[in-house]
């Protein structure tokens, strides 16, 4: 075990130190249906750097893909986009752009700027071998960042860091408190009484749970609300919903921990190797498109992922239950597979 | 002393690996006795009373305790034994009354039933001041008798103390011995470790092991009579100094 955790951390946690933006979902309303749009669009794809979620000609629905977390930016390529830059000599193009998350807005925005701005420079070349004139087309971009208006890290980060706090909270205090018993020894004196498994696996979930909403409900209100300012958009009644449910499954880790530990220093340094992972896997500081499959199969199975998301799609875009239901349902399924494995796992009889 | 068996085993073993902890013991402890299980450290006196609480699983044998099996009710047994180990076994950052109120739950006691026994509990030990205090505050012998109350709070057949004496002074050992007494009038089956001598003569019937093995078993008077001695100690030290086994 010695070798295999730090081993194992080191594989993984590169990937999320990469700051690098790759995999940004582009959405692209092309009004124009021109040769010339068509072009571009392929030279934004053929980049790398960008997936084409949705395309088609109109922007409400490009909208509602960002606001399912489908598409990071939106390019809307105007009617006559052609005919007016090949006669104007300039054109404006749209960019929206879903700045929950700042870096990659930014990042992505200006990826995608200066492709077009290339594309504009060959396009230029192009018309001046044609006609030899010395027209100057243009093509200009105007972006707008929606949800996060100026690119606030905080409002992308506090959510996330909130998230966090409550599952250090809750998993460690959880980790430890079985095996204390175990040391002191009064787990023998539980085990002699004909008490049942999920009545002992409940006693020791309870008191977390209530401080896990105690101390979310201090961050939320006291911290987010009071020294940044941020204030959910969307049910806050949502946001607790979703926290009784998330704080089960936080909760069942811990506990699956406690169990196959024998002190509390065992039970510390596996607590700490699966937080170190979960936290970072999560997508709190770098975005999991960008990382491998294989990553971001530990990020799906990563109960802090779904809640970190959640967090930000509510507080920052007012996400309803509808978005968010594919959240509640894997996190349920991770509430009962951890606590039932904690229950099987918990032996009165040796 | 009435006939009826309350523990029953048959070439019981329990084996760790190479090493065999307990080797086929058999013996049988009747209703209301006060039974003394003496042997020297490491003689496999716990692992035998592990088993027979249910907190261990054979390696092979039979027992029967309180009318349920071993093997295959652990949790039945549970609802009628009460046990206190070596180690304190309340929980200390809760109070005395907390411990009485906890426990009393596990085994299914009604808040009521808790309330008025709780009291008379803490009026019987002389608890009174203390009953709303941290039990890591109280003197270890306060505490030890308290343990034993709260073990037999459930009455029920049988309660299983592991050394419940241990460090505890002359005094509060005698008292202790008395609480032991009482609960054998009221039909409670003890059944008890100790390295005392003089306690081991307080039983009905002791069983000396060594080496994971029963060697003798009988009254203390009988015990003497047969290896000609005068005190249990004595007998004790016949016994324990043909043991192959280190102490731990």
């Amino acid at each position: 075990m010695i070798i295999a955790l730090p081993v194992i951390q080191l594989m993984v946690l590169p990937l999320a130190a990469d700051f690098e933006i790759k995999n940004i979902n582009i959405a692209v309303v092309d009004h124009d249906h021109s040769a010339l749009s068509r072009s571009l669009r392929e030279k934004i794809v053929a980049s790398g750097y960008f997936r084409l979620t949705v395309f088609g000609d109109s922007y409400p629905d490009a909208f509602k893909a960002m606001e399912r977390n489908k598409a990071d930016i939106i390019l809307e390529i105007p009617n006559d986009f052609e005919k007016d830059l090949a006669r104007d000599g300039g054109q404006d193009l749209f960019l929206a752009m879903n700045a929950i998350n700042g870096t990659k807005a930014s990042v992505g925005g200006s990826y995608l700027g200066r492709i077009i701005a290339d594309f504009n420079q060959q396009y230029r070349k192009n018309l001046m071998i044609q006609s030899n004139s010395e027209s100057s087309s243009i093509i200009s971009i105007n972006p707008i960042n929606w949800y996060n208006l100026f690119l606030n890290y905080k409002i992308f980060m506090v959510p996330g860091i909130l998230v966090v706090m409550v599952t250090m909270i809750g998993a460690y205090m959880c980790a430890l408190n079985i095996v204390k018993e175990k040391e002191v020894g009064t787990i023998e004196q539980i085990n002699v009484t004909p008490i049942k498994k999920h009545h002992f696996i409940l006693g020791k979930l309870i008191p977390f749970w209530v401080i896990g909403m105690f101390v979310f409900t201090i961050g939320l209100f006291l911290v987010a609300r009071i020294v940044y300012g941020i204030v959910p958009l969307g049910s806050i009644g949502l946001l607790y919903a979703f926290l009784a449910l998330y704080l089960v499954a936080v909760l069942g880790i811990g506990l699956i921990i406690s169990t196959y530990s024998n002190t509390q220093q065992q039970a510390m340094s596996l607590a700490f190797f699966f937080m170190m992972i979960f936290l970072l896997m999560s997508g709190l500081f770098t975005s999991i498109d960008s990382m491998p499959e294989w990553a971001k199969w530990i990020a799906r199975l990563n109960p802090v992922t779904y809640f970190i998301e959640v967090m930000r799609m509510v507080v920052m875009k007012g996400s309803e239950f509808k978005d968010i239901k594919m959240h509640f349902a894997v996190t349920a399924v991770f509430a009962v597979v951890f606590n039932a494995w904690a229950i099987l796992n918990y032996r009165k009889t040796s | 002393m009435e006939n009826e068996v309350v523990i029953k085993t048959e070439n019981l073993t329990k084996a760790f690996g190479d090493f065999i902890a307990a080797n086929a013991i058999t013996f049988d402890v009747y209703k209301g006795e006060i039974f003394g299980f003496l042997g020297a450290n490491g003689a496999g006196k716990t692992t035998a009373m592990r088993m027979l609480c249910g907190l261990s699983t054979p390696t092979s044998g039979k027992a029967n305790i309180a009318g349920f099996d071993i093997w295959t009710q652990t949790e039945e047994i549970k609802k009628h034994i009460g046990y206190m180990s070596q180690k304190f076994s309340l929980y200390e950052d809760l109070t005395v009354r907390e411990n009485i109120r906890f426990f009393g739950g596990i085994y299914g006691l009604k808040g009521k039933e808790i309330r008025q026994k709780g009291d008379a509990i803490i009026k019987k030990l002389g608890l009174e001041n203390e009953a709303k205090k941290l039990v890591k505050s109280l003197p270890l012998g306060w505490k030890q008798k308290l343990a034993f109350s709260i073990a037999i709070f459930h009455e029920p057949k049988i309660v299983f103390l592991d050394e419940p004496t241990g460090g505890v002074d002359p005094v509060t050992r005698r008292q202790f011995w008395d609480l032991i007494y009482e609960a054998s009038e009221r039909g409670i089956t003890v059944f008890v470790t100790t390295h005392y001598m003089d306690e081991a003569e307080y039983c009905n019937r002791i069983s000396m092991m060594v080496d994971g093995v029963i060697k003798a078993l009988d009254s203390p008077k009988k015990l003497k009579e047969n290896y000609g001695v005068e005190t249990m100690d004595e007998v004790f030290y016949e016994l324990a100094r043909g043991a192959q086994r280190k102490a731990d």
